[in-house]
C-alpha cells in the first residue's frame, strides 16, 4: 500500500467547528521517565475518539491528566476554546469531564441504584441527610430504561452482576452527570463477546445523541473501528498517527504503526551513531 | 408491593431482561418457602444470631428455670452485655470501613475517669461530662487522623492509643480506685437515667444501636461508610471523601463508648484503674462477628453486634447459674465466634453466587 510509505498526512483530520477539547504539547514525567512527551490531540463535538498504543505508551496517564487525577508538567488543556487546569478529579468533573476507570468504581456491597447515585445521593433535608431510597429507585429505573441498560434488578448488589452489567452501570453513572466529555479507560477489558456488545451498543447510543464527546482507550481494533469516528495511535509518549475510521482500514492502520515504529527506531539508531 | 414488582412478574422469561428480581431476595414473589427462608437469613444477617440467642435463652430457662428468668439474673446478663455492646456497635462502623479500633475498650474506661477527675477539681458535673466526651471525641479524631494522614494501619494506631490511655489512667489515678462516682446510687431521675437504674445502661446501648443502625442503612453518611469499606479506590473516584468518612467513624465510635462508659461508672459506683480495655475490645469484636459483621469491609450490622453482645451476656450469666465453671465460658464463646464467622463467609459466597444471567 502506498499510504504506508508516505509520511504522516500533512493535515490531520481536525473536526469542523470549535473542538470540545484540545490538548496542546502536554508533557508528563514520573521521576526521570518521560511518559508523555508532547501530546497534541483534538476532540470534536459529539466525536468518538479511539486511543490505542502499547502498554506504557502513556494512554492511561493522558486520561488521568484529563480527568484531574494527575497534573501535567507542561502544555495546555483547552476546553471549548478556554484554557483550563485541573487540580483534582472534582475540578475536572465540574468542567464536565467524567471518567470510567479501568478498575471499576462500583461498590460490590451496594445495590445497583445506590451505586448509580453514589456521590450524588438524593437526600431529604436535615442534618442527617436521610436517603430518599424510593425516589432513587424510581429515578434509577427510569434512567436505566432511557439509556437501554438492563440489569436483573436495581435492588441487586453490584457483586451479583456480571462484568458487563457492572461496566454498564459504571458508564451509566458517569453519563448521569451529563458530562460534555466522557473518558473510557479500557471499558471492554476482560469481557466476553456478549458483554462487550452491551457496552459497545451503550456507547454508540450515547454518541449518536451528539451531546457527549467520548475518548475510548482499547486494545481491540475491531471494537474501536466499530465505535469510533477517529483513531489516534500513541507511541512512546506521542501521538504518531491520527486517522479517520472511514478513511482507513485495520490493515492500513497496522502498516502505518509498523512504519512509524521503524522510523522511530531509525531515529534512535541515527542518534546513537 | 411497589408497582414494579407487578410489572416484572408480567414480563415473560424469554423477553429482553427487564427489571427482574434478584433470585434469593425476599422481594422476589416467585419463591418456594425453603428458598424464601434461606433468602431471609442471607439478607437479614441479624436473624441467625437472634435465633441462636433465643435458643440459648430457652435452654437456660429450661435448665435453671426461674433462677435464670428472674429480674436479678437477667439484669446481670444485661450487665455483662452492656459494656460489650456499647463498644461493639461503634466498632461495626470501623469494621465496615475495613479498619479496626482497639482503643475503644480503653476509651470506655478512660472517659469516666476524665469526668471523675474534673468533677473532683471542682467543675460542675454537667461540664465535666461534656468535657470528658469532647476529649474522647478528640481521641477518636487523633486515631482517625493518624490512620488516614500518616498511613499508619488503624490496628497499630489504636493499639498505641490504647496503651497511652491505660498509662494515663494509672499515672493520674496513682493506682488508687476512683470513688465515689457522682450521681451513683442516688434516686433522682437524672441519676437513674445516667446508670443507677439497673436497666439504664442496656437501654442506652439499645438506643444507640437504633441510632447507629438507622445512620448506617438510611443516611448518606452510612452509604459512604459502606462504599469506602467496600471499594476504597472506587469510592474515592465516585467523589466520596474517604478520609473524612473514616475520621468521623473513629470519632463516633469513641464518643458512644465514652458515653456508655460514664453510665457504666455510675452504675457500679467505683472506677478500677487496673481494668484493661483490651479485655473489653476482644469480646466486642467477638460480638460483631457473632452478629454477622465480616472483617473484610463493606458489610456489617449494628443490630447484629448488639445481639452478639446479648448472646455473650446470656451465655456468661446462664453458664454461671447452671453451675458450669467460668473457665468453660471462654470455650463456649470461642466456639460460637468460629461458628458465626464460618456461617457468614458461606452466606457471602451464596449471595455472590446467586447472580442471574
Amino acid at each position: 500500500m502506498s499510504a504506508a510509505a508516505e509520511p504522516l498526512p500533512p493535515e490531520p483530520p481536525v473536526p469542523a467547528g470549535t473542538p470540545v477539547l484540545e490538548v496542546r504539547s502536554v508533557t508528563k514525567s514520573f521521576g526521570a521517565i518521560g511518559v508523555l512527551r508532547g501530546i497534541d490531540l483534538v476532540l470534536g463535538q459529539g466525536e468518538v475518539l479511539g486511543l490505542v498504543g502499547d502498554n506504557g505508551a502513556g494512554k492511561s496517564t493522558l486520561v488521568k491528566i484529563l480527568s484531574g487525577f494527575h497534573q501535567q508538567d507542561g502544555g495546555d488543556i483547552v476546553l471549548g476554546g478556554e484554557r483550563v487546569s485541573f487540580h483534582s478529579v472534582a475540578a475536572a468533573r465540574s468542567h464536565g469531564i467524567e471518567t470510567v476507570y479501568q478498575d471499576l468504581a462500583l461498590i460490590p456491597q451496594l445495590s445497583v441504584y445506590q451505586n448509580l447515585f453514589l456521590g450524588h445521593e438524593v437526600t431529604r433535608l436535615g442534618p442527617l441527610r436521610f436517603l430518599d431510597k424510593g425516589a432513587m429507585r424510581k429515578l434509577a429505573r427510569q434512567y436505566l430504561d432511557d439509556i437501554h441498560v438492563y440489569v436483573p434488578s436495581i435492588e441487586a448488589e453490584a457483586e451479583q452482576l456480571s462484568g458487563g452489567q457492572r461496566q454498564a452501570i459504571a458508564v451509566a453513572r458517569a453519563v448521569r452527570a451529563s458530562p460534555k466529555i466522557l473518558l473510557l479507560d479500557e471499558p471492554l477489558s476482560a469481557m466476553g463477546a456478549r458483554e462487550s456488545r452491551l457496552i459497545i451498543n451503550l456507547v454508540k447510543d450515547l454518541a449518536s445523541s451528539g451531546r457527549v464527546s467520548i475518548i475510548v482507550i482499547d486494545h481491540n481494533y475491531a471494537h474501536l473501528f466499530e465505535l469510533c469516528d477517529r483513531i489516534n495511535v500513541m507511541q512512546g509518549g506521542r501521538i504518531t498517527i491520527d486517522q479517520r475510521v472511514h478513511e482507513t482500514s485495520m490493515e492500513e492502520l497496522t502498516e502505518l504503526m509498523v512504519s512509524s515504529y521503524r522510523r522511530q527506531l531509525e531515529e534512535v539508531q541515527n542518534a546513537g551513531a | 408491593m411497589p408497582p414494579d414488582a407487578a410489572t416484572s412478574a408480567a414480563v415473560p422469561e424469554a423477553s429482553p431482561p427487564g427489571q427482574q428480581q434478584d433470585p434469593l431476595s425476599p422481594r422476589n414473589p416467585n419463591l418456594s418457602t425453603g428458598r424464601r427462608i434461606l433468602g431471609l437469613f442471607l439478607y437479614q444477617r441479624e436473624l441467625t444470631p437472634v435465633v441462636i440467642t433465643i435458643g440459648v435463652f430457652l435452654y437456660f430457662t429450661i435448665r435453671a428455670g426461674s433462677n435464670f428468668t428472674d429480674s436479678l439474673s437477667l439484669s446481670s446478663a444485661a450487665g455483662y452485655a452492656g459494656p460489650i455492646g456499647a463498644i461493639a456497635i461503634g466498632e461495626v462502623l470501623l469494621l465496615v470501613l475495613a479498619e479496626i479500633d482497639l482503643s475503644v475498650g480503653q476509651v470506655f474506661l478512660f472517659c469516666p475517669w476524665m469526668m471523675y477527675w474534673m468533677h473532683n477539681d471542682g467543675l460542675p458535673l454537667a461540664v465535666a461530662i461534656l468535657i470528658a466526651l469532647l476529649v474522647v471525641c478528640m481521641v477518636g479524631a487523633v486515631n482517625g487522623l493518624i490512620t488516614v494522614r500518616l498511613n499508619v494501619p488503624s490496628f497499630v494506631t489504636t493499639l498505641a492509643t490504647n496503651f497511652i490511655l491505660y498509662g494515663l489512667v494509672l499515672v493520674e489515678s496513682n493506682d488508687q480506685q476512683g470513688s465515689p462516682i457522682p450521681l451513683s446510687g442516688q434516686t433522682g431521675f437524672i441519676s437513674q437515667l445516667m446508670g443507677s437504674w439497673k436497666w439504664a445502661e442496656i437501654l442506652w446501648v439499645l438506643a444507640i444501636t437504633i441510632f447507629l443502625s438507622v445512620m448506617l442503612t438510611r443516611t448518606r453518611f452510612g452509604t459512604r461508610i459502606i462504599a469506602t469499606g467496600g471499594n476504597l479506590v472506587g469510592a474515592a473516584e465516585a467523589g466520596v471523601p474517604i478520609r473524612r468518612v473514616k475520621v468521623w467513624a473513629f470519632v463516633l465510635c469513641s464518643f458512644f463508648a465514652g458515653l456508655v462508659g460514664i453510665v457504666d461508672s455510675v452504675k457500679y459506683g467505683t472506677l478500677d484503674p487496673g481494668n484493661f480495655g483490651v479485655d473489653y475490645i476482644l469480646y466486642a469484636v467477638g460480638a460483631c462477628v457473632i452478629g454477622g459483621t465480616a472483617l473484610t469491609g463493606g458489610r456489617g450490622t449494628i443490630v447484629g453486634a448488639f445481639i452478639g453482645a446479648i448472646l455473650i451476656g446470656v451465655l456468661e450469666d446462664g453458664l454461671t447459674l447452671i453451675g458450669v465453671s467460668t473457665n468453660d465460658f471462654f470455650i463456649y464463646v470461642g466456639v460460637v465466634i468460629i461458628f458465626a464467622m464460618a456461617l457468614n463467609v458461606q452466606f457471602d459466597r451464596l449471595i455472590a453466587r446467586s447472580r442471574v444471567r
